[in-house]
C-alpha cells in the first residue's frame, strides 16, 4: 500500500501553473493543535470520510502523556497525520503535505515535518502575543517571513467560527470549541468529500443537545464555504483523489486495539469457551479492556483489577477454573506479570498476554510507539520459562494474530505473549471485514477422566504435542494439586529432585519448541528468496520497510523483505531463508533486539537498523539505509 | 458457602498422599487438622472445593487437602481466587494465607478481596514471624521483636490483620488459634457467611517464634484472657467473673468485674456480630488490659461481588445473541464492487 508520491506540493496549492497538475496518487495531511482543540476526534472523522470516499489510508495519532497540558504549551501539542491515496498506503506518510496548525505551539512543534513547499494553514487568531511567547517565538511566524519556503494560509479561524455560530447563542468558550469543525469542513472542502456523514455524525453525537449539534454543523458548513470562496481568491485548491483499487468486499476502518479485542473474542469462539479477561489501565493498553467491556453478550467477562499482578493473576485463576483467560498491558505492567507468567509457564495453564509496547524503559514514553519489549517477552523471565510469542504487524493484522494467540494457548496449554504496540493500537485503517466463519475452528477438550493406565489422575502426561490435559477445577473425581514448585512429571505432586527438574524443564522447552511445528513456513513479503540484501521486520515497523524495499526494487536494487510474524519460535524455515541472502537488516524501533535473537538462533551477521525517537520510521530512513547497505 | 448438595465424607477423605512437611510440632498441623474436620461436617464436596495459597509456610496447605489446590505465588492467592471464582462461582474457594503473604507482600489483594467481597473463606495463619525465609520479623511481629533483620529488635508498629480486615470493609471477621477446640466452629461460621469471609488464626511457630501468644493460649491463663464473643450472649470471660461494657462518655470498651453472675447488673454488653462499631473495638482492645476477642466478632452479609457482577453481566446478555459477523461489521462501511 504504496505511499506514492504526489506530485509535489503545488498539486495542492495551484502553485505556478496549477493546470498543468495531474491529481496526487497520495496526500499526507497532518491537523495540529491544543490538547484540548479536539485534533484526535478531528483526525478521526476526517478518516471516516475518507475511508467512505474509497481511498486507502494510515493514520498516526501524536499526543502528549498530558490529559490536558497548559494551553499553548509546546508540550502540550497533540495531532493526527493521515496518509490517503488512490493507491495502496500502508504508512502515515513520512511527511506532511498541509500542515493545518491551530495555535502557535502547534506550528512549532510540527513545523519541521513538513515537507518543503508544503502547505500550511494556520489560525492567525491564536497567534496572540501570549501564545506566541508561550510557543517561544520571538515574532509571529505568519508575519516574519521565516515561512517562505511553505506556502501559507493564515486566517482567524477563531473568529470565522465565532461568527458562524453566532445564531445559537453560545457562551465564548463553548462557541470556540466548534473550530475543530470548522477546520474539517475546509479539510472536506479541499478534499472533495461529502459533509453528510460528518452531519449524521453531529446529529448522533449531540442528540441530547440540538443546540450544540447545529452549532456545530454551522461551523462545519461555515469551514467548507470558506474553501470554495478562498479558491476564488486565494492559493487554496480543491483536490481530488480517486478511490483505491481494493478487493472487493465489505470495508470499515479499525483500529489495533478493536481488532485484538475482537480476535479475541473470536479466539475464544473458535476454542468454544467463554474468556475472562484481567486487566488494569494503562496506555496505550486501556482501549481493549474498555472494548471488552462492552462485548459481555460473547460469553466475555473483564475484570478490572486492582493492579497488574491482580490482573494476571485474576486471568489464570479462570483459565484454572475452565475459562481463556487473557491479561494485557504495556512495558512497566509487563514487567509486574512477570512473575505471575512464570507461574503460567510452571503449571501449562493457557493463558492469552497482550503486550501494547511503548517507549521505555520504566514509564518511558506513555503515549509513544517503540518495540522494545521484545527481550521482555522473549527472555525476560526468572528460569527457563519459554513463551510462544506473536507479533501483529498492523490494525488488521492484530485480529488474525490474535486468533492465532488464542489457539496456540488453548491448543499448547501455554502462556503466549501477542505483541502489538503503541502505533498499532491507536492507528486506523480500512479493513476488509472477516468472515469469522472462515477460520478453522479449535474446540478444546477437557480432561473428564482420569487419564493414568490404572485410573489414577496424571495431570502433566503429555500429548503427542507435549501438552499436558487442561482439568477443569470442579471436575468430579479429578482433584488435584498444582503450583509453581517443581513437580513430578507424572503425578504432578511436588518434587524437585535432579531429575524431575531436568525432565520437567525439557519437556517445557520441547513443547514450545514444537509450536514451530503447527505454524507456517515463513514467507518472502516481497522480492526474491535469496539475493544481495533482505530487510527482517515484525511488527509495527511493516509499513515503512514495506514501501521502502518497493521503492528500491523499483530503482533495480536487490532488495527483498521479511516480515515475521512468529518471533518464538520462529518458523522452520527462516534461518534457511536468511542464509540465501548476502546481507541481512533488521530495523526495529528499539537498540536492536530482533537482530540479537537472529544472531542467537542462526549464527547469522544480521546488521541492525535502529529507531528509539518514540516516533515511527519513515520510508525515507529505511530506503536510505538500503542504499548505504548495497552502496 | 455454596449452595450446594451435601457430600458425605469423612476426615480421611480429605488427607492427600502426600508428606506434611512442616516442622514437627508446628500449629500448622493443628489447622489442617480442624479444616479436615470441618470439610465433612459442612458437607462440602472435594470435587467442587478449591484451596488456593500464596507463598510461605501456611502456603504449603493446598498440597495436604483432597481437593483442588492452587498453590500460587508470593501475597496474590487473593487475585488468583477472584478469578477462580468469576469462572465458576459454583466452586467453595478457600484462601490460605500468612502475616507476610496476606499482610506484607499480598496486602493489597487482601485489602480488594474483602473490599469487593468475593465469595471466599480467608485463612490468615498469623505467627508473627516469617518462618519459611528463616525468622524475619514480620508486619504483624511486636515492637522490639529480635531477629535476623532487626538484632536490635523491631522498631516499626505492628498491623492488625482483623482491624485491617474490617477497615478494608470486611463483612465477617473471625479470630481463633491453631490448637483451640472452638477452630472449627469459626470455620462453619467463616463457610456459612456470604462473602469474604475473613479469619484471623493464630499459628505457633515453634522455631521461630516459640509460644509466642503463650500470654493468652497457655492453659494457666487461657481463662482470664480469653474473650469467646457468641451472637447474642453477654460477652464475659474468667469464667463469668468479668465482663466488657461500653464507656459511653469515653466512647470505648472496659472491663468490668461481675459479681454472683449479675452481668446485667454489671453492664456487659450482649454481643451483637452485626454491629460494626463494636466489632472495631473488639478487634482493637489492646492485650493486656483486656482480653483476647476471639470468635466471630463481625458477620453482616452483603450480596457477594461475583453475584452483582455476573448478574450485571446477565443482564447484559439477555435477549440478545452473540453475532461475531454483525459486530465485526458494525459502525460505518463500505462496499468495494467487484
Amino acid at each position: 500500500m504504496a505511499t506514492a508520491m504526489m506530485d509535489g506540493p503545488d498539486a495542492l496549492t495551484g502553485g505556478k501553473d496549477s493546470a498543468g497538475l495531474a491529481a496526487p496518487e497520495a496526500v499526507v495531511v497532518r491537523f495540529a493543535g491544543d490538547s484540548g482543540d479536539g485534533m484526535q476526534l478531528t483526525g478521526g472523522q476526517f478518516t471516516l470520510s475518507t475511508a467512505l470516499s474509497g481511498n486507502d489510508l494510515s493514520t498516526f495519532p501524536d499526543f502528549p502523556a498530558e490529559i490536558r497540558a497548559p494551553q499553548g504549551t509546546l508540550f502540550g501539542v497533540s495531532a493526527f497525520q493521515i496518509n490517503f491515496g488512490s493507491t495502496e498506503i500502508d504508512t502515515a506518510g513520512d511527511r506532511p503535505d498541509v500542515l493545518i496548525a491551530m495555535n502557535p505551539a502547534a506550528l512549532k512543534v510540527n513545523l519541521p515535518l513538513l515537507k518543503p513547499g508544503g502547505l500550511i494553514i494556520a489560525d492567525s487568531g491564536e497567534f496572540s502575543k501570549r501564545n506566541l511567547e508561550k510557543a517561544k517565538y520571538e515574532s509571529n511566524p505568519l508575519e516574519d517571513g521565516s515561512l517562505e519556503k511553505w506556502q501559507l494560509l493564515s486566517f482567524d479561524i477563531s473568529a470565522r467560527t465565532l461568527d458562524a455560530v453566532k445564531p445559537f447563542g453560545l457562551g465564548n468558550k463553548e462557541a470556540l470549541r466548534c473550530k475543530n469543525m470548522w477546520t474539517l469542513g475546509l479539510a472536506l472542502w479541499m478534499f472533495d468529500r461529502d459533509r453528510q456523514p460528518l452531519i449524521d455524525w453531529l446529529n448522533g453525537k449531540f442528540a441530547k443537545n440540538k443546540v450544540l449539534a447545529d452549532a456545530n454543523i454551522a461551523a462545519l458548513n461555515a469551514g467548507h464555504a470558506y474553501g470554495e470562496t478562498a479558491e476564488l481568491s486565494g492559493p487554496l485548491r480543491q483536490v481530488h483523489i480517486g478511490p483505491v483499487e481494493s478487493e472487493p468486499g465489505l470495508y470499515r476502518t479499525v483500529t489495533g486495539a478493536e481488532s485484538i479485542s475482537y480476535g479475541l473474542v473470536a479466539g475464544a469462539q473458535l476454542a468454544n469457551l467463554p474468556m475472562f479477561f484481567g486487566g488494569y489501565p494503562i496506555t496505550p493498553a486501556s482501549s481493549i479492556l474498555h472494548n471488552l467491556a462492552k462485548l459481555k453478550e460473547f460469553g466475555v467477562t473483564t475484570f478490572q483489577a486492582e493492579d497488574e499482578i491482580a490482573a494476571i493473576a485474576s486471568a489464570i485463576g479462570a483459565s484454572y477454573a475452565g475459562q481463556l483467560g487473557v491479561t494485557s498491558s504495556s512495558g512497566p505492567g509487563i514487567a509486574l506479570k512477570t512473575e505471575a507468567m512464570g507461574l503460567a509457564v510452571m503449571t501449562e495453564l493457557p493463558l492469552v498476554i497482550v503486550n501494547s509496547q511503548r517507549g521505555g524503559p520504566s514509564t518511558g514514553l506513555p503515549t509513544k510507539t517503540e518495540q522494545s519489549d521484545l527481550y521482555q517477552a522473549v527472555y525476560g523471565r526468572n528460569g527457563d520459562a519459554p513463551i510462544p510469542v506473536i507479533a501483529a504487524r498492523s490494525p488488521s493484522d492484530a485480529f488474525d494474530c490474535a486468533i492465532e494467540a488464542c489457539r496456540i494457548a488453548t491448543q499448547y496449554m501455554t502462556p503466549v505473549i501477542l505483541l502489538t504496540d503503541g502505533y498499532i493500537a491507536n492507528a486506523s485503517e480500512p479493513w476488509k471485514v472477516p468472515d469469522p466463519k472462515a477460520y478453522e475452528p479449535f474446540p478444546v477438550t477437557f480432561l473428564e477422566e482420569p487419564n493414568g493406565p490404572d485410573g489414577e489422575l496424571h495431570p502433566f502426561a503429555r500429548d503427542e504435542k507435549g501438552a499436558r490435559p487442561w482439568i477443569k477445577a470442579g471436575t468430579p473425581g479429578l482433584m488435584h494439586r498444582i503450583g509453581g514448585i517443581e513437580k513430578n512429571p507424572l503425578t504432578g505432586a511436588i518434587d524437585y529432585s535432579p531429575a524431575s527438574h531436568q525432565i520437567m524443564s525439557d519437556a517445557r522447552k520441547a513443547k514450545v519448541d514444537g509450536i514451530a511445528k503447527s505454524i507456517p513456513a515463513q514467507e518472502v513479503t516481497l522480492g526474491d528468496a535469496s539475493g544481495k540484501l533482505v530487510l527482517v521486520g515484525w511488527g509495527s515497523t511493516f509499513g515503512p520497510i514495506h514501501q521502502a524495499v518497493r521503492r528500491a526494487r523499483r530503482k533495480g536494487l536487490d532488495v527483498s523483505h521479511v516480515h515475521v510474524r512468529h518471533v518464538w519460535p520462529l518458523p522452520e524455515n527462516l534461518g534457511d531463508l536468511l542464509r540465501g541472502y548476502e546481507r541481512v537488516l533488521v530495523p526495529e524501533m528499539n537498540s536492536g533486539q530482533f537482530k540479537t535473537v537472529l544472531r542467537d538462533q542462526y549464527l547469522i551477521d544480521a546488521r541492525p537498523l535502529t529507531k528509539t525517537s518514540g516516533q515511527p520510521f519513515t520510508i525515507a530512513e529505511i530506503e536510505a539505509a538500503i542504499e548505504a547497505a548495497l552502496a | 458457602m455454596n449452595e450446594m448438595t451435601a457430600i458425605k465424607t469423612t476426615i480421611k477423605d480429605w488427607e492427600t498422599d502426600q508428606e506434611v512437611r512442616w516442622c514437627p510440632g508446628c500449629g500448622d498441623y493443628a489447622i489442617l487438622k480442624a479444616v479436615q474436620r470441618t470439610l465433612p461436617e459442612i458437607g462440602a464436596d472435594p470435587s467442587k472445593t478449591v484451596f488456593v495459597s500464596g507463598i510461605g509456610c501456611s502456603s504449603r496447605f493446598p498440597y495436604y487437602v483432597e481437593s483442588y489446590g492452587f498453590h500460587t505465588i508470593h501475597g496474590r492467592a487473593p487475585a488468583f481466587a477472584t478469578g477462580i471464582k468469576l469462572a465458576n462461582p459454583e466452586l467453595d474457594v478457600w484462601l490460605v494465607t500468612g502475616d507476610g503473604d496476606g499482610m506484607s507482600i499480598g496486602g493489597n489483594h487482601t485489602m480488594h478481596v474483602i473490599r469487593r467481597n468475593v465469595n471466599t473463606q480467608i485463612l490468615l495463619f498469623n505467627n508473627e514471624i516469617y518462618g519459611l525465609t528463616k525468622g524475619q520479623y514480620s508486619p504483624t511481629s511486636r515492637e522490639g521483636t529480635p531477629s535476623p533483620t532487626t538484632p536490635l529488635g523491631s522498631v516499626d508498629h505492628p498491623a492488625s490483620p482483623c482491624a485491617f480486615a474490617l477497615g478494608s470493609g470486611g463483612r465477617f471477621i473471625a479470630r481463633a488459634y491453631d490448637v483451640s477446640k472452638d477452630l472449627t466452629t469459626v470455620l462453619k461460621a467463616a463457610h456459612a457467611h456470604q462473602g469474604a469471609a475473613f479469619v484471623e488464626i493464630f499459628q505457633n511457630c515453634i522455631v521461630y517464634n516459640k509460644d509466642r501468644f503463650d500470654d493468652f493460649t497457655a492453659k494457666p491463663v487461657a481463662d482470664a484472657t480469653q474473650l469467646w464473643v457468641k451472637h447474642g450472649e453477654p460477652m464475659l470471660y474468667a469464667k463469668g467473673t468479668k465482663g466488657i461494657a461500653l464507656d459511653v462518655a469515653a466512647l470505648r470498651l472496659k472491663v468490668v468485674d461481675v459479681v454472683d453472675g449479675d452481668w446485667q447488673a454489671a453492664g456487659v454488653l450482649v454481643h451483637d456480630q452485626t454491629n460494626r462499631a463494636i466489632a472495631h473495638m473488639l478487634v482493637e482492645m489492646p492485650f493486656g488490659a483486656y482480653p483476647m476477642a476471639l470468635g466471630v466478632i463481625y458477620d453482616d452479609p452483603r450480596p457477594t461481588y461475583e453475584s452483582a457482577l455476573l448478574s450485571q453481566d446477565a443482564k447484559a446478555r439477555a435477549g440478545r445473541t452473540p453475532d461475531l459477523a454483525a459486530l465485526l461489521a458494525k459502525g460505518q462501511t463500505w462496499t468495494v464492487e467487484g
